[in-house]
């Protein structure tokens, strides 16, 4: 049995209220969204329990997952670290950054550290364009991220382990 | 603001950037806050639209469809359901607008949307953010919950008796959820590729329903619009481009940025005034001046206005505002690889001329970014990218092969020159013909 926090149990619930009865199918990608942010990855169990509840065929929900790209089946690293290379981040560096990144990190794209604590990938544009090259860090965003700033982003996050 | 302001700027949409706690309710209601919604309210729905009509005011999302034409084809007086909905999916490489405006005044939105619901007669609405936009989403909810907890949200509103319902919907990273068809699926749980049509969203949208769709920018203004009148918005722009927007400006410029500027503003004036010029005194190459989809202008055609008719006419578009500048030393060999690159991952393979076309495309610019293939490579990304335009499902098979056929076309010599400095020797298609492996 699928055991979940007293907070995800409440946004759950929060996320299901939001649509009307019988299109329930819509809560499936904000539930496993928000679960993933605990869980680390999308689970059978997992599966199971949002399709259970969004009352919807198991299939459905596996057949929606596979077309997101934030939804994971395998696990990424507690602090997933992406860089943008897309073309307003490409004029500003990012290519470089990139490299930098994969080459600091000694991690190739979308590799997990040895501990854990660190993944990293490629992504395409996250809305920072005026203010390139831009990191993102599970949720928050760097702006004009220079190498120097990149390893001082990364040295903050072994800090806080 | 993640950077300075402009002296050029006019600032409606941004008016309340940087006031302090600007996305309190508190100080939204002391900066004219909801003043839109109770506008609507007193003149009614007819007006509200005639409203938008003469703002002049065209869909920030990317199409420039006139909003107040939009509105009108809403069946308002359907049996249906009728839901409003937000596109919050920015995406477009180049556009970092929608996230100021969340993120600095969240209350402007969720007004604009009220005056929809209102005027359409809907009793729900939904906000579809991006994924990667976690923090907007906390934002919002904590606007919408202020909203609720004063009466602008939920049951009554305002003794009205009207009832209305706004949440947020996060998206899990897809650039084909901000078509608005596609966004649409995603939003009923689907797999998010588009819908083929006829209908339109106005008539079968969300679930089946008379669905308003429109773009967090064009929400926002539609809030200001109706409370200063259509008028005091369509004055910024030329006729038929009312208003200002926000341009979001990166590249090789001195001051990238996010300004809000009058639809009067011509492109030069953008780079060289509000920008400071090209980085580091270098010459201009190229603009592509409506995010990556659009096709690009050299430095020779850069002297047009920035509203959606003027860029059309100059075999462009004005898109959703993102202005990317490339100087004299911009590769555009990597530069054309690096966009399609973008439309072939994103790509979600529902129809064929797309799928395989940016794949084709992609294979093929990576080939002569390293300087490898012949001068008949050249041709056939153009041959391709006019294949794929018009033919496919939705517009990001247009948008792959927009700038990919400009580039090519304007800048071939560039593409020639990387094929004749290169010393490997690889043999074409026509060599390989009768040999056998």
């Amino acid at each position: 049995m699928l055991q979940i926090s007293s907070q995800l149990e409440a946004r759950w619930q929060q996320i299901l209220d939001a649509y009307p009865a019988g299109k329930k199918r819509s809560a499936i990608v904000p539930m496993l969204m928000f679960a993933q942010d605990e869980t680390g990855i999308v689970t059978e169990e997992l599966i199971e329990e949002v399709a259970r509840r969004a009352e919807v065929p198991r299939l459905q929900v596996e057949e929606t997952i596979g077309y997101y790209s934030m939804l994971h089946r395998k696990p990424l690293g507690k602090y997933h670290v992406q860089v943008c290379t897309n073309i307003s981040c490409m004029l500003a560096g990012g290519m470089e950054l990139w490299e930098h990144a994969q080459k600091t990190l000694h991690l190739g794209n979308k590799e997990v550290s040895k501990d854990g604590l660190i993944s990293v990938e490629e992504v395409e544009c996250m809305g920072a364009c005026s203010w390139a090259p831009a990191v993102e860090v599970n949720y928050d965003f760097h702006h004009q991220v220079t190498p120097a700033k990149f390893d001082a982003i990364i040295e903050d996050l072994k800090k806080k382990g | 603001m993640f950077n300075p302001p402009s002296p050029h700027e006019v600032r409606i949409l941004s008016r309340r950037f940087g006031i302090e706690n600007s996305r309190s309710i508190d100080v939204f209601l002391a900066n004219d806050g909801y003043a839109g919604f109770k506008r609507a309210l007193e003149i009614g729905a007819d007006a509200v639209i005639d409203e938008i009509k003469k703002s002049a005011l065209r869909g920030r999302g990317g199409a420039g469809f006139p909003t107040g034409m939009k509105w009108s084809f809403i069946p308002r007086t359907s049996p249906k359901p009728k839901y409003i909905v937000c596109n919050a999916d920015e995406s477009e490489p180049g556009t970092c607008k929608d996230r100021l405006l969340i993120q600095n005044d969240p209350h402007s939105l969720i007004e604009g949307m009220m005056i929809a619901g209102y005027t359409m007669g809907s009793n729900l609405g939904y906000i579809y953010v991006r994924g990667e936009y976690r923090y907007l989403i906390l934002i919002l909810e904590q606007a919408l919950a202020e909203a609720r907890a004063r009466g602008y949200i939920g049951k009554n509103i305002q003794g009205t008796g009207w009832d209305f319902d706004l949440f947020v919907h996060t998206g899990a990273g897809a650039y084909e959820c901000g078509e608005e068809s596609a966004l649409l699926n995603s939003l009923e749980g689907k797999r998010g590729t588009p819908r083929l049509k006829p209908p339109f969203p106005a008539t079968h949208g969300l679930w089946q329903s008379p669905t308003l769709l429109n773009n967090v920018e064009t929400f926002c203004a539609v809030s200001h619009i109706v409370r200063d009148g259509g008028e005091a918005f369509a004055k910024h722009g030329p006729e038929k481009n009312g208003g200002t927007r926000l341009m979001c400006l990166s590249g090789h410029v001195e001051r990238p940025g996010v300004y809000e500027l009058p639809l009067t503003t011509t492109l030069p004036f953008l780079i060289n005034e509000v920008g400071g010029g090209v980085r580091g005194g270098k010459k201009l190459k190229a603009v592509q001046p409506g995010g990556s989809s659009s096709p690009i202008l050299t430095a020779d055609e850069v002297n047009v206005g920035l509203d959606f008719d003027s860029l059309a006419k100059a075999g462009t578009m004005a898109g959703s505002g993102g202005i990317v500048v490339l100087d004299e030393n911009a590769d555009m060999v990597s530069y054309a690889l690096r966009v399609i690159r973008f439309y072939q991952h994103e790509s979600c393979g529902w129809c064929i001329p797309c799928r395989e076309g940016t794949t084709w495309l992609k294979k093929i610019l990576e080939r002569l970014d390293r300087g490898e293939g012949s001068t008949k490579d050249v041709d056939l990304v153009g041959e391709l990218a006019k294949n794929m335009f018009g033919r496919t499902f939705c517009a990001l098979g247009d948008a792959a092969a927009w700038p990919t056929g400009s580039i090519v076309k304007k800048f071939r010599a560039e593409f020639e020159e990387k094929l004749a400095r290169t010393t490997v020797n690889v043999p074409t298609p026509d060599q390989l013909v009768g040999i056998s492996f």
